[in-house]
C-alpha cells in the first residue's frame, strides 16, 4: 500500500488510540449512548438469570434433598417455582436488552454511515484521483458493518461474559472463598493467555484478509480481462495465478481456523481441572466443616459459567480489535478536513449574468507533489469564449478544476465577477458554474433520470427541448426507448461518445452563466463532434465559456486562446495571431495540421 | 442462465441442502470422517463429563461427607477422570473445528477453480451475455454460500450423537426424571427450526440490502465528478440514506427476532432442570432414586441443550447454500467453449508479415439485429489498412473476430489462408496481436503485464516499452519494471495504460497487428512517434507487421496503404485515402469534418 502515488491523503485514523476511537465514535453517533444505562441494567438482570438455576440446584440439594430429617418436598417445589419465575423474568430482560441493543447500534451506525458518505462527497479526493474508490466504499459499508456486528454480538457477549463471570464469582464467594480461589487458579492461566492467543489470531486473520484481496483480484482477471486473456491466449498463466491465489487463501484460512480451534478448546480443559479441584478441595474443606455438600455440587454448575466466556474471549477480543480498526477508518474519513468548504448563507451569491473571470496570481500543487500551476494571472471578460490548449500534463485540467472550485488554489485567488470563489455559496456556485468533464458518468437508471441531473424539475418536454437545442433530436429518436432507455451500470449500454452527449444535455439543462468544457467531446466521431460543436456555439452564446481541447478546431472558433505549458500561461490571443506568433502554439498547430494530413504548406 | 431454480417449499430445500452436503462429503470423505469422529468424541465426552460428576458425587463427595474421611485414591481418580475427559474433549474440539474448516475451505477452493476454469474456457460472447458483477459473485459469494453449511455440519452430527448418548444415559439413570427432562429436546429443536424459518429470509434480505448499499456507494463515488459539478450531493446522500435506513430496519427486525428466541432457547433447558429437581426430590424421598441421579440428569440437560442449536445453524444455512450451489453448478455446466483445430501457422517464417482475409463475414450479438453483414476484404502481407467508419459501425466487433475472441455467425476469417477455427489453441496469439480501446491491466508488475507468459529478459521488455513510448514513465516509477499495477498498485493515466497495452503487443513481435483506436488517449505528437516506432519494431532483419488499424485521425489514416470504409455493418468502399476522398462524399464528410468546420487556409 504505497500512499505516495495518491493525490491527497485520507486520514487513515491509524494513529487514534483504541479508547479514543470509541469515545470519538460515541461522540459522532450520540444515538449509541441513548438508553445505554437501561440496556446495561437489563444486561445485568439477564445475566443474573444464568445463575438462578445453579443456585436453585444448590438450595434444593442442601435444604431439600439432603435436609436433616429427609428430603423436604414443599421447599423444593417452592424453590423450583421461584426459580422458574426468575428464569422467565430474566428471559424478558434478555429480550429487552438485545432488542434495545440492536435498535441503538443499528440506528447509530446507520447515521454514521450516512455522515461518512456525505463527507466523502465533500472531500476533493474523488475528483482528483480515481484510485482506491473501492477502499472508500468499504469504509461506508463493510467497515461500518464490522462495528455494528461487534457492538451487537461482541457487545452482548462481552457484557454477558463479564457479567456472568462477575456474578458467578460473587455467588461463589458467598458460598466459599476457598473454592472460589481454586476455580480462579484453574482459569487464571487461560485469562492471562487470552491476549497472547488474540494477537496470534489477529495476525492470522490479517493474513486471511490480505489473501482475500489477492483472491478477489485474481478471480476478477478471467472476467474483467476476458478479452485480453483470450486475445493473448494466456489462459494457462491466468489459471496458474488464480490457483496460486486460491491455494494461499485456503492455507491462510485453515491456519487461522486451526488457531481458533486450539484456543477454543482450552476453556474445557480449565473447566475439567476446576471441576476436579472444586470436588477435591471442596470435600477436604467440607470435612473441616467449612462448606456443605450442596455448595460443592453448586460449584460444578457455577464452573460451567466460566467456560463460555473463556472460549469466546479470544474471538471477542479479535472482533473488538477489528471493530475498532473499522471504526477508526470511518472516523478517519470524518476527520479528514474537507478542504473545499461551503461558506453557506454567509457567502456572497453570484449575480445572474455572464461573469468575468480573474486568476489572481494562482499557484497549485497537490499535497506533497511538485507545483502544477505557477503564478497564473489573467482576466477574462464576461461573455468571452476562451479556449485553453496545451500538452498532456500542462495543467489545463487543473485550471478547469480551480475555476469550478473542485479544488482551491494553493496560492492566490480565483474570482468570478470580483468575488473570491471561496466566498460563493455552493448553492449559487453549482447553479451558475457548470463543468462538463471528459467522462460523462451515468447512473444505472433511464436516460431521463440521468439528464435530470442537470435540472431536477425538468419535464420530459424540457429534456427533449434541451436535446433539440444541441441538435441531438435524431440521436434521441434513434434510441430504442427514447428517454426511457436504460443506460446500464455506469452508462455502459451507451457508447463513450453517447455518454458525452448526455453530459452536454445536462449542462444545457442547467443553464449556467459560466460553462467549462474539459475535453467534453473527445470520444465522438469527428462528424458528430463538429455537429455538436455548432450546437455548442449556440449554448455558449451569451455566457462566459472555457473550453479545453486537444483538437485545435475548438481554438480556431474561440474568441481567445490561452496556451498553457508546464503550469504557466505562455501565450494568449486569437488563433490567427498565435499561429503567426509561432512558439508553443505554433508547434501544437503544426503537429495538429500534420495529423490532419494536410501538410503545413496548406496553411 | 445461472438464476436459481424455483423451489416448491421447505422440504425440498431441506432435501437439496442435504444433497449439497452429500456432494461435499463424497469429495472430501477423509476430512469429513475425522472431523465427525472428533465431534462424536466431543459429544461423548461432554456426556461423560456429567457421568464423571455423578460418579464423583456418589463415590467420592457423598461418602466423604458421610464418613468424614477423604480417600486419596479416589480423589486421584476423580482428578484423573476429569482431566482425562477434558483433554480428550479438547482433542475432539480441535479435530472437529479444524476438520470442518479444512473441508469447507477445500470445497471452496475446488469450486473456485472449477468456475474460473470455466470462465477461461467459455468464449467472449458468453462473457458479454453475463454481467460482470454476477460472474464475480458466482466465483466468490455463491461459492462461499454453497459450502457454508459445512462449518456447523460436524458439530450437528456430534450433537445428534451426543443427544443419543445423553438420552440413553438419562433413561438408564432414572426413567421418570429422564422422560420429564426429555420433553425439552424436541421443544428446543422445534424452537430452533421456527427461529431459522423466520430469521433466514430477514438475513437474506439484509445481505441483499448490504450489496445494494455498496452498489450505491460505488456508483455515487464513481460519478463524484458529476455529483459535485452539478451540486447533487444532497440528493445522492438521500439516496444512500434511504437504503441505509432500509438496511437498519431489517437489521433491527432480525435483532428483535433473535432477542425473542435466544432467551426461549436458553430458558427451556433451565425450566426442565427445575422440573427434574421438583420431581427428583419426590423420587429420592420415595427411595426410587439417589441424589447423584438428580445431579446427573440436571447436568446432562444443561450441557446438551445448548449444542442443539447447531442443528438450527445447519438448517438455517440451507436455503442460501442451495441457491449458491445451483448458481455455481450452472456455470460449471455451461457448454459452448470454442473448439480448436490442430493447424498451426508455424510453417510461415517468423519475421515475415501475415496476410489477412475476411470472406462474407456476418455477426450479430445475441437477440440483436446483425451488426456485420457480408464483410469481405483482404490485407496482403506487409500492408497496412485503416478501418474507418462512424461511431457504432461495427469496427470494434470486427477486430474481436480477427483475434477469434468471437467466431462469425457466417463466413470465414483467414490468416495466411488458414481459417482461424482450424488453428490450435494459442497458435493465433503467437502471430496476431490486438490492442483495443480500453486496456485491462493485470494485478501484477509492469513486467508481468507486458511479458504475460513469455520468458523475456529486461532488454526485450524495455525495447517494447521504448517503441510504445512508455519507457520514460516506467523508468520514473519507484520500482521500474517491478512496480505493481492494478487496483492495489500504482495508478496510471489512460494514455499510460494504452502505451503499456501497445508494449504488450509489440514485445511479441506479431506478424499481424490490430489496433482498435489504441492511441486515442495519447497526444497527437506521441501518437506519431508510436506509429513510426511500430514500423521499426519488428526487429532487425524482419519485415514490419501487417497492420489493421481503426482510427479517426487523418494522420493515422494517412499512414495506411489503403482504407476500408465501413458503415452500417458493411464495407461500403475501399481504396486509398485519396481515392475515397475523391469519390465518396460520406467518407469525405467523416474524415474531413474538422477542416470543413473552417480551418481557414
Amino acid at each position: 500500500m504505497s500512499s505516495d502515488t495518491s493525490a491527497t491523503s485520507l486520514d487513515s485514523g491509524e494513529q487514534i488510540p483504541a479508547w479514543q476511537t470509541v469515545k470519538l465514535g460515541m461522540a459522532i453517533s450520540p444515538e449509541l449512548k441513548q438508553g445505554l444505562a437501561g440496556t446495561v441494567a437489563l444486561a445485568v438482570l439477564a445475566t443474573l438469570g444464568r445463575i438462578v438455576v445453579p443456585v436453585a440446584v444448590q438450595q434444593t440439594l442442601d435444604r431439600g434433598l439432603t435436609a436433616p430429617g429427609g428430603p423436604d418436598v414443599p421447599f423444593t417445589v417452592q424453590m423450583a417455582l421461584l426459580a422458574a419465575v426468575a428464569v422467565v423474568v430474566t428471559g424478558g430482560a434478555s429480550y429487552l436488552m438485545t432488542s434495545r441493543l440492536f435498535r441503538t447500534a443499528e440506528t447509530g451506525l446507520a447515521s454514521l454511515r450516512v455522515k461518512a458518505f456525505r463527507h466523502v462527497h465533500d472531500l476533493p479526493l474523488l475528483t482528483q484521483s480515481t484510485e482506491r474508490r473501492g477502499a472508500l466504499v468499504a469504509r461506508v459499508t463493510s467497515d461500518v458493518d464490522q462495528v455494528s456486528q461487534f457492538l451487537i454480538f461482541g457487545g452482548v457477549i462481552a457484557i454477558v461474559s463479564i457479567g456472568q463471570i462477575t456474578v458467578a464469582t460473587v455467588v461463589m464467594l458467598v458460598y466459599s472463598w476457598q473454592l472460589t480461589l481454586v476455580v480462579w487458579l484453574c482459569f487464571a492461566p487461560l485469562f492471562l493467555s487470552l491476549r497472547f492467543f488474540q494477537q496470534r489470531l489477529s495476525a492470522a486473520y490479517g493474513v486471511v484478509r490480505q489473501q482475500v484481496g489477492t483472491l478477489l483480484a485474481a478471480v476478477a482477471e478471467p472476467v474483467v480481462g476476458a478479452a485480453v486473456v483470450k486475445a493473448y491466449a494466456v489462459e494457462d498463466r491466468t489459471q496458474r495465478r488464480i490457483d496460486e491465489a486460491i491455494d494461499r487463501h485456503r492455507a491462510a484460512s485453515i491456519r487461522a481456523q486451526g488457531l481458533t480451534a486450539f484456543s477454543f478448546s482450552l476453556g474445557g480443559v480449565s473447566a475439567g481441572l476446576a471441576n476436579a479441584g472444586v470436588l477435591i478441595v471442596g470435600v477436604w474443606a467440607g470435612l473441616a466443616g467449612d462448606v456443605s455438600i450442596g455448595v460443592v455440587l453448586a460449584f460444578a454448575f457455577l464452573v460451567t459459567l466460566f467456560v463460555g466466556p473463556v472460549q469466546m474471549g479470544t474471538q471477542v477480543l479479535t472482533d473488538a480489535q477489528n471493530a475498532v480498526a473499522g471504526w477508526r477508518r470511518v472516523i478517519g474519513i470524518l476527520q479528514t478536513p474537507a478542504d473545499v468548504t461551503d461558506p453557506g448563507e454567509a457567502g456572497t451569491p453570484l449575480p445572474e449574468r455572464p461573469v468575468d473571470i480573474t486568476f489572481d496570481h494562482v499557484g497549485f500543487a497537490y499535497p506533497g507533489g511538485p507545483p502544477v500551476l505557477h503564478d497564473v494571472h489573467l482576466e477574462v471578460r464576461a461573455g468571452t469564449r476562451l479556449a485553453v490548449v496545451g500538452e498532456t500534463g500542462s495543467g489545463k485540467s487543473t485550471l478547469a478544476k480551480l475555476l469550478t472550485r473542485l479544488m482551491d488554489p494553493s496560492r492566490g485567488r480565483v474570482l468570478l465577477d470580483g468575488i473570491d470563489l471561496r466566498e460563493v455559496p455552493f448553492a449559487s456556485l453549482r447553479r451558475r458554474v457548470v463543468l462538463v468533464p471528459q467522462e460523462g458518468f451515468l447512473f444505472d437508471d433511464d436516460l431521463a433520470a440521468n439528464l435530470r441531473y442537470g435540472r431536477l424539475d425538468a419535464t420530459d418536454a424540457d429534456l427533449a427541448a434541451a436535446a433539440a437545442e444541441l441538435d441531438l433530436s435524431d440521436w434521441l429518436a434513434g434510441l430504442p426507448r427514447g428517454l426511457r432507455t436504460r443506460v446500464g451500470q455506469r452508462g455502459e449500454s451507451l457508447s463513450a461518445g453517447e455518454r458525452q452527449l448526455v453530459a452536454l444535455v445536462r449542462a444545457q439543462l442547467a443553464d449556467p452563466d459560466l460553462l467549462v468544457l474539459d475535453e467534453a467531446t473527445s470520444a465522438v466521431d469527428p462528424e458528430l463532434e463538429m455537429r455538436i460543436g455548432r450546437a455548442l456555439e449556440r449554448l455558449m452564446s451569451g455566457r462566459t465559456s472555457v473550453t479545453i481541447a486537444h483538437r485545435l478546431t475548438t481554438a480556431e472558433n474561440a474568441d481567445e486562446v490561452l496556451v498553457v505549458d508546464r503550469g504557466e500561461v505562455v501565450q494568449r490571443g486569437s488563433h490567427a495571431a498565435l499561429v503567426a506568433e509561432g512558439g508553443a502554439y505554433g508547434r501544437l498547430h503544426a503537429s495538429w495540421v500534420a495529423q490532419q494530413g494536410r501538410g503545413p504548406a496548406a496553411d | 442462465m445461472s438464476g436459481p431454480r424455483t423451489r416448491a417449499g421447505g422440504t425440498s430445500t431441506m432435501r437439496d441442502g442435504f444433497h449439497v452436503l452429500g456432494v461435499a462429503i463424497r469429495r472430501e470423505p477423509w476430512v469429513f470422517t475425522w472431523s465427525t469422529l472428533g465431534s462424536v468424541l466431543f459429544g461423548a465426552l461432554t456426556v461423560a463429563d456429567a457421568w464423571v460428576l455423578g460418579w464423583a458425587t456418589e463415590r467420592f463427595v457423598l461418602p466423604a461427607f458421610r464418613t468424614g474421611e477423604l480417600d486419596p485414591g479416589i480423589a486421584l481418580a476423580v482428578l484423573a477422570l476429569f482431566l482425562g475427559v477434558a483433554l480428550l474433549r479438547a482433542v475432539g474440539i480441535v479435530a472437529r473445528r479444524l476438520g470442518a474448516g479444512i473441508m469447507q475451505y477445500r470445497m471452496q477452493a475446488h469450486y473456485r477453480r472449477a468456475v474460473t476454469r470455466k470462465y477461461l474456457e467459455l468464449p467472449l460472447e458468453w462473457h458479454q451475455r453475463h454481467p460482470t458483477g454476477q460472474l464475480l459473485s458466482n466465483a466468490n459469494a455463491d461459492v462461499e454460500a454453497a459450502w457454508a453449511p459445512i462449518a456447523p455440519l460436524p458439530m450437528a452430527i456430534g450433537t445428534v450423537a451426543m443427544m443419543v448418548i445423553a438420552i440413553a444415559q438419562m433413561l438408564l439413570t432414572d426413567l421418570v426424571m429422564a422422560l420429564a427432562g426429555l420433553v425439552v429436546f424436541p421443544l428446543v429443536l422445534v424452537a430452533n427450526v421456527v427461529f431459522q424459518r423466520i430469521q433466514s429470509p430477514l438475513m437474506t434480505r439484509a445481505q441483499a440490502l448490504r450489496a445494494e448499499l455498496s452498489e450505491i456507494a460505488h456508483e455515487s463515488f464513481d460519478g463524484a465528478m458529476v455529483v459535485k459539478t452539478l451540486g447533487r450531493e444532497a440528493e445522492e446522500t438521500d439516496r444512500f440514506a434511504h437504503k441505509a435506513a432500509e438496511l437498519r430496519d431489517v437489521a433491527v427486525r432480525a435483532g428483535r427476532v433473535r432477542a425473542a428466541f435466544d432467551p426461549v432457547l436458553e430458558a427451556l433447558p433451565n425450566l426442565a432442570v427445575l422440573v427434574v429437581l421438583a420431581l427428583g426430590v419426590q423420587r429420592v424421598l420415595d427411595g426410587d432414586a439417589v441424589a447423584g441421579d438428580v445431579v446427573t440428569i440436571a447436568y446432562l440437560l444443561t450441557i446438551v441443550a445448548f449444542p442443539i442449536r447447531s442443528l438450527g445453524w445447519l438448517l438455517g444455512e440451507f436455503p442460501r447454500s442451495v441457491v449458491g450451489y445451483d448458481r455455481v453448478t450452472s456455470v460449471i455446466a455451461e457448454t459452448g467453449q470454442m473448439t480448436y483445430g490442430d493447424a498451426t501457422l508455424a510453417g510461415h517464417a517468423p519475421g515475415r508479415a501475415a496476410s489477412l482475409a475476411l470472406e462474407e463475414v456476418g455477426y450479430a450479438y445475441p437477440g440483436s439485429e446483425p451488426l456485420l453483414r457480408g464483410v469481405s476484404f483482404e490485407v496482403p502481407a506487409g500492408r497496412s489498412v485503416a478501418l474507418v467508419g462512424p461511431t457504432a459501425a461495427g469496427k470494434s466487433t470486427l477486430t474481436a473476430l480477427l483475434v477469434r475472441a468471437v467466431d462469425p455467425d457466417t463466413g470465414r476469417v483467414l490468416v495466411d489462408g488458414t481459417d482461424l477455427r482450424t488453428l490450435a489453441h494459442g497458435d493465433l496469439a503467437r502471430h496476431v496481436a490486438l490492442v483495443s480501446q480500453s486496456t485491462f491491466l493485470f494485478d501484477d508488475t509492469v513486467r508481468g503485464n507486458v511479458a504475460l507468459d513469455e520468458d523475456l529478459d529486461d532488454e526485450e521488455v524495455w525495447a517494447a516499452l521504448r517503441a510504445a513510448q512508455a519507457e520514460e514513465f516506467v523508468r520514473a516509477l519507484p520500482d521500474g519494471l517491478e512496480a505493481r499495477l492494478g487496483e492495489r498498485g500504482t495508478t496510471l493515466s489512460g494514455g499510460q495504460r494504452q502505451r503499456l497495452a501497445l508494449a504488450r503487443a509489440l514485445v511479441r513481435r506479431p506478424r499481424l497487428m490490430i489496433l482498435d483506436d489504441a492511441t486515442s488517449a495519447v497526444d497527437p505528437e506521441v501518437e506519431g512517434r508510436i506509429l513510426a516506432a511500430l514500423r521499426d519494431a519488428a526487429g532487425p532483419g524482419a519485415d514490419p507487421p501487417t497492420v489493421l488499424t481503426v482510427a479517426y485521425r487523418k494522420a493515422t489514416i494517412a499512414l495506411a496503404d489503403e482504407v476500408v470504409h465501413l458503415a452500417e455493418g458493411r464495407v461500403v468502399d475501399r481504396g486509398t485515402h485519396a481515392e475515397l476522398l475523391a469519390r465518396s462524399p460520406a467518407y469525405a464528410r467523416l474524415v474531413n469534418a474538422y477542416e470543413d468546420e473552417g480551418m481557414e487556409p
